[in-house]
């Protein structure tokens, strides 16, 4: 079970030309400058961008020259960079919009909202949230998506030094527990060393040494 | 008096809530579309802001008179002309405010941006779900802006309503060709009355427009 991408192709001007394979398991973190085509990477894998070229989930084909499979039958779960809660719902409301529109899986409600420590937000909407707030609720939700592909660009940037570390901790944990083929954005070496097991580097759309 | 006000006000809400329906498709696509050619459709619907009242009258009246290939199509179904009928002055109306509907639902479509569509994309939801449960609700002050501006522009005009509807009284006689037709036999009381019903309106009208707008402004919605 592997997780093939070969995408050779042109975004807003902007090319992007990464091929590689990987286990569906585990974390693979992405690293780079600004710029290095990171984010178009992650939209590409979601289905938010169509970039030419291959993409393959276990077998099946999400996109090739006569494919595309369209973000909502992608089954990804996507923790945006800067938070990625829907502005109009509460933070309950927004586990809502997910799980309604998701099929069964392993990640129970309860536990998640527990785990991320944000039962007592439930009732918040997303512009009264602090920075570590909103990427814990962005994160239970993209997991009560029941993902079979998480996509996480950048979800530490807007934290300081300790609730970095805190969250750090945390996803370390929980990712470890889930067992989800992840993709992990990052720009902090660090970072990608502790939690990922592969590390691909990007620079200027394409995979460096 | 009264049966002038009820036809206005069933005029002006029957328009405001045909063209808040017919308008948002419009205007989403207008919004979305990376078509070079959506902005000559904008700048048609557009139109109606800076074209006399008469001239679209005048095209509305030949096109819903008796001789109009459009009332042929109409005819097996017993309609010959809808000129100096209500229904005439719906369809004109709907023309002369489109712009008033369209503009700010076009504004507050694009100011939704492509980010909380994509959230809702990725959490699974389609188009039309992604329409239905995100970009409407987050436009929802734009459609309030929209009520309230055609609401006001079809509850003022003139021009378009004298040509189409003949000012008949009990038919198509609303507010504003009342006063004319106050004025033109001399009665300056009555019309002075009616003259301060409508500024009062429109004041009271343009306070909800601005605080709506305000409201939109505002960084904690």
């Amino acid at each position: 079970m592997s997780i093939s991408i070969d995408l050779d192709g042109r975004i807003a001007g902007f090319r992007l030309s990464v091929a590689f394979e990987v286990p569906s398991q585990g974390i693979v973190a992405i690293i780079g400058p600004s710029g290095s085509g990171k984010t178009s990477l992650l939209r590409a894998l979601a289905g938010l961008e169509r970039i030419a070229g291959t993409i393959r989930i276990d077998g099946e084909i999400w996109q090739d020259d006569r494919t595309f499979v369209p973000p909502e039958r992608r089954r990804v779960g996507y923790v945006f960079q800067g938070g990625g809660l829907l502005p109009h719902l509460t933070v309950s409301a927004n586990l809502d919009y997910a799980q309604r529109r998701a099929p069964p899986g392993p990640v129970e409600r309860e536990q998640i909202v527990e785990r991320a420590g944000i039962g007592h937000l439930l009732g918040r909407r997303p512009p009264t949230l602090s920075g570590g707030e909103a990427q814990r609720a962005s994160m239970a939700r993209a997991l009560l998506a029941q993902p079979r592909l998480l996509l996480m660009d950048e979800p530490l940037a807007a934290l300081d030094a300790d609730a970095r570390q805190s969250m750090l901790h945390w996803l370390e944990t929980l990712l470890a527990e889930l067992a989800l083929p992840t993709f992990y954005v990052t720009h902090d070496e660090a970072e990608a060393a502790r939690l990922a097991y592969r590390t691909i580097r990007l620079a200027g759309g394409r995979m460096a040494a | 008096m009264a049966l002038v006000l009820t036809t206005t006000l069933e005029l002006a809400a029957v328009t405001t809530i045909l063209l808040l329906l017919l308008s948002t498709p419009l205007a989403w696509w207008l919004a979305r579309s990376r078509c070079w050619w959506k902005e000559i459709v904008g700048a048609a619907g557009a139109l109606p802001l800076v074209l006399p009242p008469t001239v679209i009258g005048f095209y509305v009246l030949i096109a819903l008179g008796p001789e109009s290939p459009l009332m042929a199509l109409l005819a097996p179904f017993g309609i010959e002309t809808l000129a100096f009928t209500f229904t005439g002055l719906v369809v004109g109306s709907l023309f002369y405010s489109l712009p008033f509907a369209v503009q700010p639902l076009r504004t507050a479509f694009e100011a939704v941006g492509d980010r909380p569509l994509e959230i809702a994309a990725t959490m699974g939801a389609t188009p039309l779900d992604r329409f239905v449960t995100v970009a409407l609700p987050l436009s929802r002050r734009g459609f309030l802006s929209a009520a309230i501006l055609v609401f006001a522009h079809t509850v003022g005009e003139f021009g378009v309503v004298l040509m189409i509807g003949g000012n008949i009284p009990g038919k198509t006689e609303v507010l504003s060709t009342r006063i004319y037709q106050l004025v033109e036999s001399l009665q300056f009381g009555e019309a002075h009355r009616i003259a301060a019903v409508l500024v009062a309106f429109s004041f009271i009208a343009l306070l909800a427009l601005l605080l709506v707008e305000r409201r939109i402004a505002s960084p904690h919605p």
